[in-house]
């Protein structure tokens, strides 16, 4: 028989994938399926959890099918998830009362600024560590309790199941209701010291207890799966950002990594110390592996890989996302074009709900080689605002980043992201951090692995950009990207307006 | 003078009707529409499908235009393209050799980088990708003039710069080493541009087998090369199998 290996499901934004690694933490198959994107109005963003699970049934099989493996090759399997994403169930048909709510979606904007009017938010803080966003699990939940038929009803009677995609996941394949620190903690239901839910925040979001999953920790057998891989361990679950944290082996305070997907997420590890964050980071739990939770600061960016898409098809500049380096190659620089991408307003470090995209410094001159400069500038220097921010927040400076996710195939990037950071900017070979991430919690639990240390020595440089940007120029485009971010700024009036 | 050819016309026929409308189409509707026999339209419709130039939609059975016939404007392979689709299987032939990976397409007479992995060891390396290297002292570039002769100019026509003791000098030797290359299916290079450094590539191909950049592993040359001077078969084997399944991904569509 071959060497047995290790599954996981990436059950992403846009597609939900299966990989499977092997000891030496080498991908051997892959396989994906996109699933529809709703948009219902301006703002909204809702996914189908019944089609994105009809996916996980579809993508598993193929995976082990291109490996030439069956379930029996399969030692565990992990799970990543996109995070923050709303989804409610009954649990006795399996149905989910309405799509889920993604991470993107906005619609909660009048649920979050009654909470802050009402003088919740430094409670809430206080409690799970964040601000009030509509960023966050819980006012989605609160949402849906409020505008679905019989869902609040359902909820309080035990026939109605919350969870994030994680959950539900899990809940399909061994039946069992859990969900992992990770995601928990971005529900702004849960208190970020006890790792438990607080009855003060379902208290003041209105969530009857009982609709709740069991949190648990990273690394542990959550139960069997029945269907998809039966027999098969369901062992570890991370949101998709954390498990990327993992997957990069940043297991020491200090450590930051970048993923680079549809939007783009910085995490540093801070050890067992919550951090407190004066600039708008988000303090969260990284991981819980054994009996002591290591935190992480975050810095969230919505908008990066999608900017390329929105430019690829609703602008039609380009035709594939890889054609964007083609085209920004084709000019020597932005020509004085800066493109703010704050379609859902801006995340780290700035939080402005109410900001909106603009493109400025427009002329006759400007050409779309420079568009497309202006659009993967847009990246570089949202890194280098939540890389400020961290530096700033942690009083440890970043010395290089680690990168990882679908942009850095970009090489033109990769190298901007340098000369703005200043620092030198890191690839892994194998670029699928977050999928490895949660293999690694899966194996761990099981005794795949021993120990974090086999972990780390899986980690292999496959590139590094040294920064090689004029100090000057540096400080001069830093400057003109402020100022374009200022006038992103007020355009929606009211929230409720939307 | 010879006529024209009918099964050509025919076919033409058969993707100007595709191109003529926004939906799939039928066999029965295209067999009617052009007047041909049912059979006849079957042959000429799946044997544009077998070269790429018509796909089937596997529920409804109709046929439309296909991928492969919209490359047919591009004008080449995007660089960027390739090293999106080459780079999962890029990075698994650095795992799998412990040696660096380069990409190359032919560029103006010479080797062009579209993307390079580290030698996964941890030793301090630059990133080479966007680099031009010569045609006939490197692995990448003897593969690109062994499988790939419209891209690049004819051996008689290089300049046979001796970058080592190593690099092939003469066009009768070079000539006779594109002549291997092309029946082992990869390319050597012992040393003969970078002194003690080594390379193996293989040829990418994409629709209709043609072949488009080259995929090659670079090291110390006794790290790829035994005694004998004969690139160590596994390495050939991984190369190989990583060139195939990159091929396959070119292949694929979009």
């Amino acid at each position: 028989m071959s060497e047995r290996v290790v599954a996981a499901i990436d059950q992403g934004t846009t597609s939900t994938r299966c990989l499977l690694f092997n000891r030496a933490g080498r991908m051997l198959a892959v396989a994906q399926r996109e699933h529809r994107q709703h948009y219902p109005r301006p703002g909204l963003v809702e996914h189908d959890a019944a089609e994105i699970w009809r996916n996980v049934t579809r993508v598993v099989p193929a995976a082990l099918k291109s490996a030439g493996l069956t379930p029996d090759d399969i030692v565990a399997l992990g799970i990543a998830n996109q995070r923050e994403t709303t989804v409610i169930w009954n649990r006795h048909t399996g149905a989910p009362l309405a799509r889920a709510i993604t991470w993107q979606d906005t619609r909660t904007d009048g649920i979050v600024a009654r909470l802050v009017e009402d003088g919740h938010a430094p409670l809430i803080k206080e409690i799970c560590g964040l601000s009030p966003a509509t960023y966050f699990a819980g006012p989605r939940l609160r949402w849906l309790l409020d505008h679905v038929p019989g869902a609040r009803e359902g909820a309080e009677a035990g026939d109605v199941l919350f969870g994030t995609m994680e959950s539900w996941l899990i809940w399909r394949l061994t039946g069992r209701h859990v969900t992992d620190v990770t995601n928990a903690s971005r529900t702004m239901l849960m208190d970020v010291r006890t790792l438990e839910w607080s009855d003060e925040l379902l208290a003041i979001l209105r969530v009857p207890r009982r609709m709740l999953p069991e949190i648990r920790p990273n690394a542990e057998v959550y139960g069997t799966c029945s269907t998809v891989l039966p027999g098969v361990p369901v062992a570890g679950a991370l949101g998709d950002q954390q498990a990327a944290l993992v997957g990069q082996v940043c297991f020491s305070p200090g450590e930051v990594k970048c993923t680079y997907g549809t939007g783009a997420f910085l995490l540093m590890n801070t050890g067992t110390r919550l951090a407190e964050s004066t600039h708008g980071l988000i303090p969260t739990v990284g991981y819980l592996f054994d009996d002591k939770p290591v935190y992480a600061l975050e810095g969230a960016i919505a908008v990066t890989g999608s900017l390329v898409q929105w430019f690829r098809d609703s602008l039609g500049m380009i035709g594939t996302a890889a054609q964007i380096e083609t085209l920004a190659s084709s000019v020597p620089d932005n020509g004085g074009c800066y493109i703010v991408p704050a379609f859902s307003g801006l995340y780290s470090p700035r939080w402005h709900p109410e900001a909106r995209g603009v493109m400025v410094g427009l002329t006759s001159f400007i050409n779309r080689g420079h568009l497309a400069r202006a659009v993967l500038e847009a990246t570089g220097w949202q890194t280098r605002e939540v890389v400020d921010a961290m530096n700033a927040d942690s009083g440890v400076p970043v010395t290089r980043l680690k990168v990882d996710g679908g942009m850095t195939a970009n090489h033109l990037l990769m190298q901007f992201v340098a000369d703005v950071l200043d620092v030198p900017v890191e690839r892994p070979l194998g670029s699928e951090a977050v999928s490895l991430g949660a293999a690694y919690a899966a194996g761990l639990a099981v005794g795949y692995w021993p120990d974090l240390e086999v972990l780390r020595s899986n980690w292999h440089r496959a590139a590094a950009w040294e920064p090689a940007m004029d100090d000057e120029l540096r400080r001069r485009e830093h400057e003109n990207w402020g100022r374009a971010v200022n006038r992103s700024y007020g355009w929606v009036q009211s929230p409720a307006e939307e | 003078m010879p006529g024209s050819i009918q099964s050509i016309e025919r076919a033409a026929a058969v993707l100007r009707l595709l191109g003529s409308t926004g939906r799939p189409l039928g066999l029965n509707e295209l067999a009617a529409a052009l007047g041909l026999p049912r059979p006849t339209a079957h042959g000429i419709v799946r044997t544009l499908r077998e070269v790429g130039f018509v796909e089937q939609d596997p529920a409804s059975a109709r046929y439309r235009l296909g991928s492969a016939l919209r490359e047919l404007g591009r004008g080449g392979w995007d660089w960027h393209d390739l090293r999106a689709r080459a780079m999962n299987w890029a990075d698994s032939l650095a795992g799998s050799t412990g040696l660096a990976v380069h990409l190359g397409v032919a560029d103006g007479g010479a080797v062009r980088l579209v993307h390079h992995v580290f030698r996964p060891d941890g030793s301090p390396q630059r990133i080479r990708t966007g680099e031009e290297q010569p045609l006939h002292a490197t692995a990448l570039g003897k593969c690109l003039l062994a499988f790939a002769p419209i891209a690049t100019p004819p051996a008689r026509d290089l300049d046979l710069q001796p970058w080592t003791g190593r690099t092939c000098v003469t066009v009768a030797a070079l000539e006779a080493q594109l002549a291997l290359a092309r029946r082992r299916g990869w390319a050597t290079d012992t040393g003969e541009y970078e002194s003690g450094v080594g390379g193996a590539a293989a040829p990418l191909r994409a629709s209709g087998g043609i072949v488009v950049a080259a995929l090659g592993v670079v090291g110390p040359v006794e790290d790829l090369y035994g005694l004998g001077g004969e690139l160590r078969p596994w390495l050939a084997e991984q190369l190989v199998a990583a060139a195939r399944e990159i091929s396959a991904a070119l292949v694929a569509g979009p």
